[in-house]
């Protein structure tokens, strides 16, 4: 599948996929990577070192520092992939330098799957191993 | 994107690491928001300030940055979340307050004026017409580009930042002239008499127009407060970040508005709009100021009170700078006097006062829209008068 890039890089890993959006602030504990949102698909999943997909953000703009934050402690996600990537979200993963690509038609993506990434400068290519 | 040498220079971290983050992400925002260069910035505001609203993520990252970058352009900050000076006095935990103050040293540091408010065009950063901004606080995004002309998309907290330390921001969005035309407008079928009406109405299109930019007709005259009032409740129910007034704001006379959609706006709006914010009866303090109290309004507030206590204890949330001036006119001691406070630094939005109080009044349609979910207040909406005297 072929995308747009947020942030450039190659990734692999297991996807770990939501339907729903998701919250960054409030939505996922910084120091564990743990996602703590009540009634939340993913709640008590943890994304560290995993292909974290969704549709998109929602949620306060501070999301962009937990992202950050995420990153510096060690818990963040090997990629993030989206349909639509909206500020705050990019702001974060650019901040912390964690690839990032949208475009993608993430129904094609299920929970376990694993998923290479290589995101240039502007286009990114997702691929989903048999 | 097209970058000058300075900014590739940047961007290969020439002025170290921090820098070069920053830049990146303007770069990047630039390439997906279409932006085909940078242009210079001459003022910057920072949103994120308050310890309730960025908590421990934003304080960690924040000291991050303050390792090492410093601001280029004239940067203040939007309000915190408490006086910093009389923050025991607002009832303040020493945890709360000592996070704070960190937030606000990392500021510091990185030679940002720390002057915490929402109206940094009445505290002494103010641009002129047509000039390139990066500011955050959506009402003074809306009060620049639309009463002032200048020229600023919405900012988060990290790209106004960014705007700061590296003195540009990208190209696109509100800084380009064909995307400040208006594409709807809005008929004023009713006499507005107080800043407070204008709030209601400026909410009321929000919810109507969304993103959009409205064109107002039929609007007699609107001072400064009355359309600080207006450009903040639009940018709380919608989205608005520009807004023209035919025969008032500079910029109405340069727009087109043929073949746009027309909206009215009168006296049954108006009336459903004071119904639907109110959701209390029984205030346990009024509090002014959102946006931050005007000097004038200061004034406004001391001249009903002044000889007599106002049926509740109220709070005034101002600018440092303008607080100042009321100290030496000697107004504070009117209002302290009435059973009232001037709080500079903060306001109900930002601050914990969900700690010490249930049901707020409130005179600005911003406060009533974001008080009920950030500080589970019930609302009491009426115009400042009303409030004081009622």
């Amino acid at each position: 599948m072929k995308g747009r890039t947020i942030y450039p890089g190659k990734a692999e890993g297991e996807a770990i996929v939501s339907k729903e959006p998701l919250s960054f602030y409030g939505g996922i504990d910084m120091k564990t990577g743990i996602v703590i949102e009540k009634g939340h698909e993913l709640e008590g999943k943890c994304v560290k070192d995993k292909i974290l997909v969704f549709p998109y953000g929602k949620g306060s703009t501070v999301g962009s520092y937990v992202i950050y934050g995420l990153k510096k402690n060690g818990v963040a996600p090997k990629a993030i992939i989206n349909k639509e990537t909206e500020t705050i979200v990019a702001t974060g993963a650019i901040l912390a330098g964690i690839v990032c690509v949208d475009g993608i038609d993430i129904d094609k993506i299920k929970d376990g799957d694993y998923i290479i990434i290589e995101a240039g400068e502007k286009e990114a290519e997702v691929v989903i191993k048999e | 994107m097209h970058l000058t040498k300075e900014q590739e220079r940047m961007l290969d971290g020439e002025e170290g690491e921090v820098v070069a983050r920053m830049m990146r992400l303007l770069v990047r925002l630039g390439d997906v928001y279409g932006a085909e260069k940078m242009v210079p910035v001459t003022s910057v505001q920072v949103a994120g300030v308050s310890y309730k609203s960025i908590g421990d993520a934003g304080l960690e990252f924040l000291q991050d940055i303050a390792k090492e970058a410093r601001v280029k352009v004239l940067t203040f900050l939007n309000p915190a979340g408490m006086d910093l000076e009389n923050w025991k006095e607002m009832g303040i935990s020493e945890e709360f307050a000592k996070k704070q103050l960190a937030i606000i040293n990392a500021f510091q540091k990185m030679g940002i004026v720390i002057s915490a408010t929402c109206t940094p065009y009445l505290a002494g950063n103010l641009p002129r017409y047509r000039q390139h901004i990066a500011w955050s606080e959506s009402s003074a995004v809306s009060f620049a580009n639309s009463v002032i002309g200048a020229r600023t998309n919405r900012e988060g907290g990290p790209s106004a930042l960014a705007a700061a330390v590296t003195g540009f921001t990208p190209y696109y969005g509100l800084h380009l002239d064909e995307n400040r035309q208006p594409n709807v407008i809005v008929k004023v079928k009713t006499e507005l008499k107080t800043s407070t009406d204008f709030a209601a109405m400026g909410y009321y299109i929000g919810k109507e127009v969304k993103k959009g930019i409205p064109y107002f007709q039929g609007i007699k005259d609107a001072d400064v407060d009355d359309l600080k009032a207006l450009g903040a409740a639009m940018a709380a129910s919608g989205a608005v970040a520009l807004y023209h007034v035919e025969g008032i704001t500079p910029e109405a006379k340069e727009v087109s508005i043929e073949g746009l959609e027309e909206i009215e706006f009168g006296e049954k709006e108006l009336k459903e709009t004071y119904d639907r914010l109110s959701t209390g009866d029984e205030p346990d303090i009024i509090i002014f100021g959102c946006p931050h109290a005007s000097l004038n309004e200061i004034i406004k507030v001391a001249k009903i009170v002044e000889g007599r206590k106002a049926r509740k204890p109220f709070w005034i949330c101002t600018s440092r700078a303008v607080k100042e001036i009321a100290d030496k006119m000697g107004l504070r001691e009117k209002i302290e006097a009435a059973g009232g406070k001037i709080v500079a630094d903060t306001c109900m939005v930002v601050s914990p006062i969900e700690n010490l109080f249930n049901t707020t009044a409130v005179n600005s349609a911003k406060a009533a829209h974001y008080l009920p979910g950030f500080c589970k207040q019930k609302v009491v909406f009426k115009s400042m008068e009303d409030l004081l005297e009622g």
